[in-house]
């Protein structure tokens, strides 16, 4: 056994870990209580199995790629960022992308991750055709929306447990550069940043940072950042068309002590960081995908800053209807309890794709925490809120959540569980996440 | 495609050799990956051609059959650029101590093979006055410790003759590079434990291998570290790392 842990470092748990360099082995390595692994960057339980995990970074290959149409065949261990170092310099990007490139195709397919464009885009499912999953009980299905296509609607943001994802089929997006046109746009409190989202319903990419440490008049004060694709013509002479990603510089070699995080560094952070954003607000310029996609990416192993005991991510997304009044009550509650980092995003989402993928349409709001104190006591209170406004929590980000919660906000889980019986009767597949929300126990 | 430039990976299969052509396909070298299991080297050659738009080329190697290496060297279409040998076999240090048999694949797999194919290949790269020669040797062969030192004694003996082979050669307009990756995370090292901060990931290597033949350089560390921690367990008097248990 060994000691395992998400990306906030909480729960840290036992697991088997396998590493399987084919698919026969990956076969073999599944018996009760598996599920499959990426790159390790879901924040909490989702990719630890029950009993034992099964890496699957190994397989890394591009199996084809037509340039005429976009679209290509991959493994599933392939990294986006792999994906865009490669792929963006001949012109093609992923259509969607989420805030670390440091993550599995199979993972981002299993999460159906978002992105920036996620309100006018979809989410990463949308872009997938097909993939070629090994379910629990031994078989190899290629699904695909007109093939198998509840293994496929139940894969796509299922989370694993459908089974093993070995390789998939995506399209790519042509660009013509790798630079995005960016405009911020400052909002002085919490109704002037969603009428600013509001507005950028127009934008392929846009998000809002929060300073969740403003408080009173100030509540949900933000940053809004649009963007676009940036033209060759858009260029400045002598600037290549794809801009190199650099390996993180800087990077976190210890963990912090706990209280590096406090209510006054955090205040004095975020200050700082809403006024020099103020200063660049209005006028737009054009930035490297790179920072405009992957902030955080330049910091190596970030996630150790929260200390020792690792950190919580809360993210909720709020049905539209009822947002306001319930991001501000959130935000308030958080203000005052004066512990929340500086990472905190406001985003719109729409549809999603798969039976249990996260977005609906509404208001996604994603908080970090550091684990200690009441922490715990204190998201319950939060998700009740969440829960009464008819959202739900993102499965990828979730270390705590309570059934109730869950049940409440994935109304589709019995018929997503149907499907996953009819692929896994004997129930083999199943990761520390799903005994915590999803299994009969 | 006879304008680009080419690279023979022996050992095309391996975690470094796939990272290593990988390296210079991106750069834009036609790749010739050989290995002794073609048809498992097939999802590699589709993979260089599908990221790279490079032709690739497969050929089956055995470097324990050396009967042969003759007609694969002057079998291949053409002469390539840069030959770089990553085979080997670590073995079982402890099986080794007493299976002769065991003890000879690991010599003849990490020693007299690599050698004798890139010594074939320094003699026509000289004849053509161009080339460079890469040969992944180890840390271990630095010093033979207790634990490794049938495996470290064969990239010993490999070491020293790419050392020789590179001072006669730069004579000829041929370039020799040793590559000592110190740990790797491969196929071959899983399960072993290995010192995080001492441990690369194998893309990481196979860009040093670019860089070491673009730039001519001699004699490679991958982590600088090693070349400390070697120089250290180098000079440790005999009397003292007879001592020592690693």
């Amino acid at each position: 056994m060994t000691l395992v842990s998400g990306w906030g470092r909480f729960p840290v748990v036992d697991s088997d870990v396998l590493r399987p360099r084919s698919f026969a082995a990956v076969g073999e390595a599944v018996s009760a209580g598996t599920v499959a692994r990426g790159n390790g960057r879901a924040y909490g339980d989702a990719a630890i199995g029950a009993v034992r995990t099964v890496t699957m970074t190994g397989f890394d290959r591009v199996r084809s790629f037509d340039p005429a149409t976009g679209r290509i065949r991959l493994e599933a261990g392939v990294l986006l960022s792999d994906l865009i170092d490669t792929f963006g310099p001949r012109g093609f990007l992923p259509f969607v992308v989420p805030g670390t490139r440091f993550v599995s195709i199979g993972g981002a397919i299993a999460a159906d991750v978002h992105g920036k464009n996620h309100h006018c885009e979809g989410g990463f499912g949308r872009y997938v055709d097909s993939l070629l999953l090994r379910t629990g009980q031994g078989e190899v299905i290629e699904a695909s929306r007109e093939q198998n296509s509840d293994a496929f609607f139940a894969s796509v943001g299922g989370m694993g447990l459908t089974g093993i994802i070995l390789e998939a089929t995506m399209r790519l997006r042509r660009v013509e550069t790798g630079w995005i046109r960016e405009r911020v746009i400052s909002a002085s409190d919490l109704d002037a940043a969603m009428r600013a989202l509001e507005a950028g319903d127009a934008a392929t990419y846009s998000v809002a940072w929060i300073d969740c440490a403003a408080r009173g008049r100030d509540l949900g004060r933000s940053l809004i950042y649009l963007g676009e694709h940036a033209g060759r013509g858009e260029l400045a002479e002598g600037v290549d068309a794809f801009p190199v990603g650099k390996e993180s510089r800087l990077s976190v070699p210890v963990d912090l002590p706990s209280m590096a995080l406090n209510r006054t560094s955090v205040r004095a952070f975020n200050e700082l960081y809403y006024r020099m954003g103020a200063r660049r607000a209005g006028g737009s310029h054009v930035v490297s995908l790179y920072p405009y996609f992957f902030p955080l990416d330049s910091v190596g192993e970030w996630n150790r800053i929260y200390g020792k005991r690792g950190f919580l991510q809360h993210q909720c997304v709020i049905p539209q209807a009822g947002a306001r009044a319930v991001l501000g009550d959130i935000l308030d509650r958080v203000a005052r309890r004066g512990d929340a980092s500086f990472l905190a995003v406001l985003k719109k989402l729409g549809q999603g794709d798969g039976i249990l993928s996260f977005p609906l349409p509404g208001y996604t709001l994603a908080l970090d925490f550091p684990v200690k104190g009441d922490i715990l006591n204190f998201l319950d209170e939060i998700d009740r809120l969440v829960v009464a406004a008819g959202g739900r929590l993102y499965l990828a980000k979730d270390a705590r959540q309570s059934r109730a919660t869950f049940a409440a906000g994935y109304p589709a889980v019995p018929r997503f569980n149907a499907i996953r019986k009819s692929l896994d009767p004997a129930g083999n597949i199943r990761s520390k996440l799903s005994q915590r929300l999803f299994d009969e126990v | 495609m006879t304008s680009r430039k080419s690279v023979l990976v022996l050992g095309g299969s391996s975690d470094i050799g796939r990272a290593a052509a990988r390296a210079f396909a991106k750069a834009g070298y036609d790749a010739g990956l050989a290995g002794r299991d073609v048809a498992a080297l097939e999802p590699d050659a589709a993979d260089l051609r599908a990221r790279y738009n490079v032709d690739v080329g497969l050929y089956k190697f055995d470097v324990l059959d050396t009967a042969t290496f003759e007609s694969f060297v002057n079998g291949l279409p053409a002469l390539p650029d840069v030959v770089i040998s990553i085979v080997g076999l670590l073995g079982m240090q402890q099986n080794a101590e007493s299976d002769l048999a065991h003890a000879t694949a690991i010599m003849r797999s990490n020693y007299e093979g690599p050698s004798l194919i890139l010594g074939l290949f320094a003699e026509k790269f000289l004849g053509r006055g161009s080339g460079t020669l890469v040969g992944v040797s180890s840390v271990a062969g630095d010093r033979g410790r207790a634990s490794n030192y049938v495996y470290g004694s064969a990239k010993a003996g490999f070491s020293a003759f790419l050392s020789g082979l590179r001072a006669r050669a730069s004579r000829g307009g041929v370039h020799v590079v040793t590559v000592k990756p110190g740990f790797v995370r491969t196929k071959m090292t899983d399960g072993m434990k290995l010192i995080g901060p001492l441990t690369v990931e194998a893309p990481v290597v196979g860009d040093a291998i670019l860089r070491a033949v673009e730039n001519k350089t001699d004699v490679v560390y991958v982590s600088g570290k090693w070349r400390l921690v070697m120089l250290i367990i180098k000079t440790l008097p005999e009397a003292v790392f007879k001592k020592l248990k690693f």
